[in-house]
């Protein structure tokens, strides 16, 4: 090809591909759509059902369990619930813990997070490997060395017990630390020179400037202790102490049924999902950009 | 950690008469401001391991203290009962392992690729509507592990949900919950082969026989595999998501114009830059998946006939159920050192590919993966001579 040939027939040779993969992408948009839009089906069907199911009889859910609109509205499921099952005080239960360990949490990581990024003492590097360290160990492999420490303490089967150990949380120090790394020195200073202490100008002046990562550890606390299951089956065994991931779990293993009693059970689990979903939708934005930062858990 | 030399000096400069005295009270605030961390994490997670290894080691029952004088030192008993293969916690122990085997060879691929399918779909520019899609996706990661259970063992009932879809393919389908039989000899039945050879009926490694090893998840197992896909995937694609943010337009753009096909942009620029989370999402995904309890718990308590039986669950129920505390704390020893052990393996096996891989791109002069700015040159170059050449 050489450059004395005229740019015309260049230019219509261009532009057919492009219209043609114009077209081309126009129709993989389409499939994309189809796709995505089956898919999205296939993620919150399950959960149209489960509501679905808990308006439903029981026959009635055993025989058409795909229907999303019972034919015979039923709230005897709820009522079974409220009326004939300790529900409400598993819900309680749940509330207190999460309400907490939520407010702990913050305080707690938001102290360590400051001590982290900001004060200079011995010994920090230590304590910042072992907070790795921490991270590292596996949740399920400390069930029964959980048990024997809340058991020795004397703190078993009590609020305590199953409070306490949940208030620590490496993850959270490191969404501190990493926050108040981010705000400028230069505003600690200022308090500094005005004669704050360490803990003032920490309480008064960086403190309320960390509400994003403040509302970041809230968020994910609250998810944590809500869903929480297996510490509170080595922290407790009194019925009055159980809490809704628990209550529930033992609802669905069978403690309480005769038959199926899948209407009864699904409504458990809708009514214990509620309070997640609604936090998820309000913060929806914010909890999406905190688990892809610093991944759930 | 870059504003610790930028503190440090002015803490120290700015009252340089009384440097020690500051010095020392800054340090005091740094420990009290750090100690509740500390003290909770020392007392619920160094403390209990190193009480949980005495139990592992002793024939404490579970009455009275672990440290009382009644209960005594048996070494490494516990361990050689687990890992030995015989009696029945042998078995026990060497059935969850194979369980959760398969449940781990089946589960990190799945989410890993469904995830990542997900989020390089979502992702897409043209797309609209893609927060929406994205709440879709990402809605079965913040429900418990005790709602989706319980919702599951409806869906995947005899009369549930999955079984009613399958009909309308004119498919049975199996009482998904209750059906021990193991997915691989459902497949070998297909083919006439339901009796296993002489050589793999004799027990083998961890007291189980090969063809039990080789039986496969069983169908209970496979509708908790499904369940962890579905549940798991929407937080993984977030991670994919933020990255593939973080890839620059240009480099997708400069490997258009060279002609490649979306296939090949995907496979030669985008994953090679997706590595760093890759490896992270796989990491995450190794070490939850040996982690299987609250399911296990709430769903089948490891039935039907033990086939959804894990370590996690073993451990907890030879403790709080069989008493056998100090077989429950051993199981949980190896549970860990299983983890550890296979995150390493992982981590070197991930980068001794990484490696070769580069070197091989670099001098091809196509976009090498870590350097953005390198495959925008280089496309930019190519762009530039073949403008010239006209």
């Amino acid at each position: 090809m050489s450059t004395s040939t005229a740019p015309a027939p260049e230019q219509t040779r261009r532009r057919r591909p492009q219209s043609e993969g114009r077209r081309r992408a126009v129709r993989r948009a389409w499939l994309t759509y189809l796709l995505l839009i089956a898919l999205a089906i296939i993620y919150i069907f399950p959960f149209l059902v489960q509501v679905a199911t808990s308006f439903k009889t029981e026959p009635e859910a055993a025989q058409n369990p795909l229907g999303i609109i019972p034919q015979n509205w039923t709230v005897a499921a709820y009522i079974g619930l409220f009326a004939n099952s300790d529900f409400p005080q598993w819900g309680m239960n749940s509330f207190i813990v999460t309400l907490f360990v939520t407010l702990g949490r913050v305080f707690f990581n938001s102290l360590a997070g400051y001590a982290l990024a900001r004060i200079p003492f011995r010994g920090r590097g230590l304590v910042f490997a072992l907070l790795v360290a921490v991270m590292a160990v596996p949740g399920v492999v400390l069930l029964i060395p959980k048990f024997l420490v809340i058991n020795q303490l004397g703190i078993y089967d009590s609020y305590a017990g199953m409070i306490l150990p949940l208030l620590a949380d490496a993850a959270g120090v490191f969404i501190m630390k990493n926050f108040f790394e981010s705000i400028p020195a230069s505003v600690e200073e200022q308090a500094r020179i005005d004669g704050a202490g360490t803990f003032r100008t920490f309480w008064s002046v960086v403190l309320p400037m960390a509400r994003p990562a403040v509302m970041t550890i809230v968020i994910l606390s609250f998810q944590g202790s809500w869903n929480e299951l297996n510490h509170f089956i080595i922290s407790t065994q009194s019925p009055d102490l159980t809490t809704l991931t628990k209550g529930v779990a033992q609802l669905a293993s069978g403690a309480l049924s005769q038959g199926t009693q899948y209407p009864l059970k699904l409504a458990a689990a809708a009514l214990m999902t509620v309070p997640v979903a609604i936090v998820f939708f309000i913060f929806q934005k914010r909890i999406m950009n905190a688990s892809a930062g610093a991944v759930k858990e | 950690m870059p504003s610790t030399p930028a503190a440090a000096p002015k803490a120290t400069g700015t009252t340089s008469p009384r440097r020690g005295n500051i010095r020392g009270r800054q340090g005091l605030a740094g420990w009290l401001f750090i100690a509740p961390v500390v003290v909770i994490l020392g007392l619920f997670l160094v403390v209990p391991v190193l009480m949980a290894a005495w139990v592992s080691m002793s024939d404490w029952t579970g009455r009275g203290s672990p440290f009382s004088g009644n209960v005594s030192f048996v070494g490494a008993e516990n361990y050689a009962g687990i890992l030995g293969g015989e009696g029945l916690i042998g078995r026990d122990f060497g059935t969850a392992i194979r369980n959760n085997l398969y449940y781990v060879l089946l589960v990190v691929p799945l989410q890993t690729a469904l995830s990542l399918f997900l989020a390089v779909m979502v992702n897409r520019q043209i797309l609209r509507g893609r927060g929406v899609f994205r709440t879709a996706f990402y809605f079965p990661s913040v429900t418990s592990s005790v709602a989706i259970t319980v919702l599951w063992l409806f869906l995947f009932s005899a009369t549930g949900v999955v079984n009613k879809v399958l009909s309308f393919f004119a498919i049975e389908g199996p009482n998904w919950f209750q059906d021990p039989r193991g997915v691989l000899y459902i497949l070998l039945g297909l083919v006439g082969l339901d009796q296993a050879p002489d050589a793999l009926q004799t027990p083998g490694f961890l007291g189980i026989t090969g063809w039990d090893w080789l039986a496969g998840p069983s169908v209970a197992m496979s509708a908790f595999i499904l369940m962890a896909v579905f549940t798991t995937s929407g937080t993984f694609m977030l991670l994919f998501i933020a990255a593939l943010q973080n890839i620059s337009g240009e480099v997708q753009e400069a490997a258009m114009m060279d002609g490649t096909t979306g296939w090949q942009r995907f496979w030669n620029v985008t994953l090679p830059m997706l590595r760093p989370t890759l490896f992270t999402v796989l990491t995450l995904g190794l070490i939850g998946t040996w982690q299987v309890f609250d399911q296990i718990y709430t769903g089948t308590q490891g039935g039907p006939a033990k086939t959804t039986l894990t370590p996690a669950y073993l451990s907890f129920n030879a403790a709080f159920v069989d008493q056998q505390w100090g077989v429950g704390a051993a199981i949980a020893f190896v549970l860990f050192a299983i983890i550890v052990v296979l995150t390493l393996l992982q981590r070197w096996a991930l980068q001794e590919r990484d490696v070769p891989r580069r070197r091989r791109m670099v001098p091809a002069g196509v976009s090498a993966g870590s350097s953005a700015a390198g495959a925008t040159g280089t496309a930019a170059r190519k762009n530039e001579e073949r403008g010239s050449s006209r």
